[in-house]
């Protein structure tokens, strides 16, 4: 007989909105289930809870940045490490055409721990130093760039994203059928990645990347995610959201579907592993719903302040210590260690310096070419 | 000679075969129409797109960003409006990035009155392009400016709309398209898509054309003179040089310069012309509130006030919702002949 452990949240949280939650979608995340069977080596579980805890100080640590008054806004992706460290990991990650493209949101710093990036840089990020590399202190933190990962310019606006991975994977089908069916020199077939909220899955764009995706003959080689974890902003998606789940759009476009627990590091690894291999192997899209928690709120215009949501780092903690793969006091060093890592990044950025007011000018045009009328 | 539709077609077939244009698409762009226009017949790289205008942008930044080239068209700019959060992050997207990803890319839309298009077939654009940081805007009004701002704005790593001027898409030039052959007959016998051939077995013949360069940012000196200069692009721009030429007559020189790029904007040529002339007019159909010409006119007042014998004037779209249907509608809205001679006449007679 399966097995199965629930990582759902056991009551819904305590706010306003939930107390209107219809029965029927109320109950959609509680028939979340994983399997005991469902299993990846230890090394790599390992690996993976390390990302995580890196991921998850991180965050609090950009939260107490915000909190000393040392940045102006903070939002992000505290609660969707499980899934989006796997993410990072399965990413065929590269700079072109020829490697995999990630189109994220602003939740996917579990992402760019994973890909390899630098506390520092997200700290910069934050604090809005010449020193960030990914926008040069212009945009708002976890609005990541990273070219060299093919980590696109994050922007946040919640549905953008969903129509431009629409071109970099006309880009990519291309060089599948130059290469007439044999593995490019990267050794992977790349594909695009998006990811979005739930909330955003209302947005017009949305519904473009399913049409895009799917035209008969046309089909592109795009993992299109959604990170459901029930809210926008204070919305509840209960309230807004007939569908019951949102893979279910997938179905009328022949689209293959997935719905995960994206609160389970091994059974996202294991999901996305099958749903990008799918992808790889025929071209095709797919449409992955992940189940998660938000674990801070929206952003620092809610709080930012800890919410009774379910935390995927627990759970995932209490199951390889009671595995006895990690002990108890080598988890709270694990901790330990990121967050003096963190805090000392913190130190170092804020003696940084920051955009100069002319430097307003730069980078409008290519080569910074004149963009001042007064200057024409 | 050419008109605007083969010279853009032909500026494209140097773009998919020269210049590295991987994907010429929009609604209707492909086979078996090429266009509304029939300017993206007999190309390689078109395809249609599905009829969706924010999938058309967004899928050219998602080209852009892996450094392929694209043109893309959006059939008329009236159905360009709910594009432009996505205009806007094309535009910045390069800014944003601290410099790490620009977008090569073109997107080309039909814009302005003049055939009779009613409400959502008339719309101009160019206020609203030129309030889309990032990008270069640019607005043929001859064939061979249509095909050397295209080459342009195909060469450039920025983003650049091209606004063709629909009225003047059927109008042939003065000016041979460098390698266009000089029979007009035979250019249509090579490049034109028979009407009655809508099944691909149609081929064309492309000439050995010329990678001739309109650089983006430079405008054209159509009609010389001395007493006033009149500034104007695209359907407006034919309208003011024949005002000019009939002022010619009554023994009365006036310069009108086809700004053909308004971002950049060539201001050296507006300043050079108005220090000589003293007066200017500025033509174009857009609505006339918070309107590119009145950006210019206050740009003349700050500059060049005292080279100034007249007040600065801008003669543009009335402010109205539409471009209504029957022809006392749309006369009405947008400037026309009368409306430019009478508004050069009071200019030309003002005593400071």
């Amino acid at each position: 007989m399966r097995k199965t452990t629930s990582l759902a949240p056991k009551s819904k949280r305590p706010l306003k909105a939930s107390s209107k939650v219809p029965a029927k979608a109320a109950g959609a995340r509680q028939s979340i289930t994983i399997s005991t069977k469902a299993t990846l080596p230890k090394e790599l579980q390992l690996s993976i809870y390390d990302l995580m805890i890196k991921s998850r100080v991180l965050e609090e640590r950009l939260i107490k940045v915000y909190k000393t008054g040392d940045a102006y806004f903070w939002i992000g992706g505290a609660g969707e490490e499980a899934f989006g460290v796997p993410l990072g990991l399965l990413t065929h990650k590269g700079h072109g055409p020829e490697y995999d493209y990630l189109h994220l949101h602003y939740r996917a710093t579990p992402t760019m721990i994973a890909l390899g990036m630098p506390m520092i840089d997200s700290l910069r990020l934050m604090m809005n130093r010449v020193t960030d590399p990914s926008t040069g202190g212009r945009n708002f933190c976890n609005h990541y760039c990273f070219p060299q990962w093919n980590v696109v310019p994050v922007t946040s606006p919640i549905e953008v994203q969903y129509g431009m991975a629409i071109g970099t994977a006309v880009a990519q089908r291309r060089r599948w059928y130059t290469a007439g069916g044999k593995t490019p020199a990267s050794g992977k077939k790349s594909i695009s990645i998006v990811s979005g909220g739930d909330a955003g899955s209302a947005e017009g764009d949305f519904a473009s990347s399913l049409i895009w995706a799917s035209r008969p003959g046309f089909e592109l080689p795009m993992l299109i995610t959604v990170q459901n974890n029930k809210w926008g902003i204070s919305t509840s998606y209960d309230t807004q959201h007939g569908e019951k789940n949102v893979a279910d759009r997938g179905k009328a476009f022949g689209i293959r579907t997935a719905i995960v627990n994206g609160n389970d590091p091994i059974e996202t690894y294991l999901a996305l592993q099958t749903e990008i291999d799918y992808i790889r192997k025929t071209g095709k899209p797919v449409l992955a719903e992940f189940h998660l928690s938000r674990i801070y709120g929206h952003s620092s215009a809610t709080g930012a302040n800890r919410e009774p949501d379910v935390c995927p780092i627990e759970l995932f903690e209490k199951k390889l210590v009671d595995q006895k793969w990690i002990k108890p006091h080598e988890t709270k060093e694990l901790w330990k260690r990121y967050d003096e890592e963190s805090r000392e990044a913190a130190e170092q950025v804020r003696k940084e310096p920051v955009p100069t007011r002319e430097s307003i000018w730069d980078n409008i045009y290519v080569g910074s070419e004149n963009a001042d009328w007064r200057k024409f | 000679m050419a008109n605007m539709a083969q010279a853009i077609r032909m500026a494209l077939h140097v773009g998919e075969t020269r210049l590295g244009v991987t994907d010429i698409f929009g609604q209707d762009v492909g086979a078996p129409l090429g266009g509304v226009f029939t300017a993206s017949q007999g190309l390689k790289n078109t395809w249609n797109s599905p009829l969706d205008e924010r999938g058309i942008i967004a899928t050219a930044i998602g080209l852009g960003l892996a450094g392929d080239r694209c043109v893309a068209e959006i059939q008329f700019a009236d159905y360009i409006f709910n594009t432009i959060d996505l205009l806007k992050m094309a535009g910045n997207t390069l800014w944003c990035s601290n410099g790490q990803y620009n977008l090569p890319i073109v997107v080309m839309t039909p814009v302005g009155a003049g055939i009779r298009g009613s409400i959502y077939h008339s719309h101009s654009f160019d206020a609203w392009a030129t309030r889309l940081p990032g990008w270069k805007v640019v607005i043929p009004s001859t064939p061979l400016d249509a095909y050397g701002l295209l080459i342009s704005a195909i060469k450039d790593p920025n983003p650049v709309l091209f606004l063709n001027p629909k009225s003047l898409m059927r109008v042939r030039g003065t000016e041979l398209i460098p390698g266009e052959p000089a029979d007009e007959k035979e250019l249509k016998n090579m490049i034109d898509q028979p009407v009655d051939d809508r099944k691909h077995q149609w081929r064309p013949k492309w000439p050995q054309l010329e990678e001739f360069e309109i650089p983006i940012g430079k405008g054209k000196i159509v009609r010389e003179g001395d007493r006033a200069t009149v500034v104007s692009y695209g359907r407006t721009l034919p309208l003011c040089a024949k005002v000019a030429d009939m002022l010619r007559e009554e023994g009365v020189a006036i310069e009108v310069i086809d700004l053909r790029s308004l971002y950049p904007y060539d201001w050296q040529m507006i300043k050079a012309s108005v220090h000589k002339t003293g007066r200017v007019l500025f033509v174009n159909e857009d609505t006339e509130v918070t309107n590119f010409g009145e950006h210019l006119a206050f740009r003349a007042t700050q500059d060049l006030f005292y080279e100034l014998l007249a007040r600065p004037r801008v003669l543009a779209g009335k402010n109205v919702p539409g471009i209504g249907l029957h022809p006392n509608l749309e006369e009405a809205s947008v400037p026309h002949l009368e409306d430019i001679l009478h508004e050069v006449r009071e200019l030309l007679g003002e005593v400071p």
